[in-house]
């Protein structure tokens, strides 16, 4: 496989208002059928990072300076209705809570049917059929049955899973995921990461995932990068990353990652005796 | 720690029901027995949905039960009423998930310590406000976090302050419900450390809860593992990761990532979601996802046996 750069962020400044800039000097390139992973803590800037290739900054915050380039052109010179051509086509994105970035009041297949509609020019009917057999893609049993719920009637893993569905059905190039698997539990996390990881053999997409799990970055990355305070502190390969990592920053955040086997937080002994 | 162990907290037999408003019963906690050790610290562990936060809401009496007991100190706490149960409060102290939502917004910091204190009756309005001090300085937040509000700090440091309120009516035992779920990892780190050395200095016992088996492991010394409101495994924690019996304990041991892990080692996850609480099936809860499924699975309910020492599991497979 040749290494195909598909996106690549120069240089990139954002900021809130007049306060300082809460993504610093970031550069990073994504490759063709990559994914990429971006851990940090709270506050450090990855969720505004990625909303930023997107263009979905929240009001008051803006790119001062650098740019981002999508396939050889600079996403911050799209027009409005450029990019509404390519939000959902081409890159597609996954909220962190899936329930709320469905709408309550409408049943999961109307609002399916509904972004089907608003990228291809097909029928309701057609529409239906496309949305279940991405639900079936997506491993979720009983199509039918999803399509005529109401989100609140879904379990936390299910409706993240009827989100990557929504997000993968115009098989865009690369999918940005924010935080997708932090609000579920470990089996469903296992279940939805295996399935993530798939994505990109099926459908050829490159996928950043932003999260602050070390353990599920390391285990579906190619890359990684660690951010600090809007810096990227690190970027690399996962396995350089992870067993040599080049900032002391990251070194303290693995270390800090509580593992099974063995106590890595303290040497403690057991009240048997 | 202790040669010899006393059982400070009994559960016996609990079991909470909710009715819903179609007139079915949503069975949390379902026939649950277990003992804490003074000075011990309980793990319990399962998915969103099987109860363990229901459990920590009757320990400390903010639910009531359908039936069972609770004994602390060979005393039935189970049904007290009015300044009884107010008085008992003191010794089962809660830290909730999200600290943020279970302080005043409106109070400062030096006031929601100072608040149970004052509330007990236990000291007057100076007093409180140096054994404040002392409390803050105890969990690492210095003085002049006092006249802040609760939003001017961040998750790590009001997770403290929760802590610090927690402890300040000197309690025997803290339950904490996914007390530090909502951290980061490196203040979640700061936090554990913090609850241990808490449990040396002043001997508490802990009731941690959590759905995250690495960081549970780390903390306590024996886990319950539960599923659909039944607890289908006890083992020490430092047995978890070799002798877990249960088919439900290991497949969330294999659902858990890990840093060290090498990408050639399978996530073997199980599939399916657990079944509704409303309609508790015959048969063993897990049969619906267990891969090592027999027909008596279906037919009969297991109940928990003894497998090895201080090890017990609910499988017909033992």
């Amino acid at each position: 496989m040749i290494d195909k750069k598909i996106l690549d962020v120069n240089n990139l400044y954002i900021k809130y208002g007049k306060q300082e800039p809460v993504v610093k000097d970031v550069n990073m390139s994504i490759n063709h059928k990559e994914i990429v992973g971006i851990v940090g803590e709270s506050g450090s800037g990855k969720s505004t990072l990625i909303r930023s290739i997107l263009g979905i900054l929240p009001t008051g915050s803006s790119i001062s300076s650098g740019n981002i380039i999508y396939k050889d052109r600079n996403l911050l010179e799209y027009s409005k209705k450029e990019w509404r051509e390519i939000r959902g086509n081409s890159i597609a994105i996954i909220f962190q809570d899936a329930g709320r970035s469905l709408t309550p009041i409408l049943k999961i297949g109307d609002q399916f049917i509904e972004t089907i509609r608003s990228h291809f020019d097909i029928s309701k009917f057609d529409a239906h059929d496309k949305a279940i057999d991405m639900l079936g893609k997506m491993r979720l049993p009983d199509a039918e049955r999803i399509m005529n719920s109401y989100p609140f009637e879904l379990s936390g893993g299910m409706k993240q899973r009827v989100a990557i569905a929504m997000a993968m059905t115009m098989e865009p190039e690369l999918l940005l995921a924010d935080e997708p698997t932090s609000s579920l539990d470990v089996t469903i996390q296992a279940q939805v990461v295996r399935e993530m990881m798939e994505l990109r053999d099926n459908f050829n997409t490159s996928i950043i995932i932003v999260t602050h799990n070390m353990g599920v970055a390391s285990y579906m990355c190619d890359k990684i990068g660690v951010m600090k305070q809007g810096e990227l502190v690190e970027w690399g390969i996962k396995d350089q990353v992870i067993n040599n990592p080049k900032s002391e920053y990251t070194g303290s955040l693995l270390s800090a990652v509580p593992e099974l086997g063995g106590y890595n937080i303290e040497e403690r002994k057991s009240t048997r005796t | 720690m202790r040669k010899e162990k006393v059982p400070v907290l009994k559960i016996k037999n609990l079991t909470k029901k909710f009715n819903l408003q179609n007139g079915k019963k949503l069975t949390a906690v379902d026939n649950v027995s277990f003992e804490l050790y003074s000075g011990e610290c309980l793990g319990i562990v399962g998915e969103s949905g099987c109860g363990k936060s229901t459990i920590a809401k009757i320990l400390t009496q903010l639910e009531s039960v359908t039936s069972g007991n609770i004994i602390y100190k060979n005393k039935d706490i189970t049904n007290l009423k009015g300044e009884e149960l107010r008085q008992n409060r003191r010794n089962i102290q809660m830290i909730f998930q999200d600290a943020a939502e279970s302080f005043n917004p409106r109070m400062k910091i030096g006031d929601i310590v100072r608040e149970p204190l004052l509330n007990f009756k236990l000291m007057n309005k100076r007093e409180a406000e140096t054994e404040a001090k002392k409390l803050l300085a105890m969990v690492g937040i210095t003085e002049d976090f006092m006249t802040r509000y609760p939003h001017q700090l961040s998750g790590g440091q009001k997770q403290r302050v929760a802590i610090a309120r927690a402890i300040s009516l000197k309690p025997e035992i803290i339950v904490c419900d996914e007390a530090t779920s909502a951290l980061d990892v490196s203040i979640q780190e700061q936090v554990i450390k913090l609850l241990m050395d808490l449990q040396k200095e002043k001997g508490l016992s802990y009731i941690f809860i959590g759905h995250d088996l690495a960081v549970v492991r780390n903390i306590s010394h024996r886990i319950i593992v539960m599923y659909l409101g039944k607890i289908v495994e006890v083992i020490d924690s430092d047995k978890l990761i070799t002798d877990a019996a249960h088919p439900y304990t290991k497949a969330l041991l294999d659902s858990v990532f890990s840093v060290k892990m090498k990408n050639k080692t399978e996530i073997e996850s199980i599939k399916g979601e657990p079944p509704s609480p409303t309609d508790i099936q015959l048969g063993c809860a897990f049969s619906s996802r267990c891969t090592k499924c027999m027909y008596k699975c279906l037919k009969e309910k297991p109940e928990l046996k003894e497998i090895g020492e201080n090890h017990f599991t609910a499988c017909h497979i033992f």
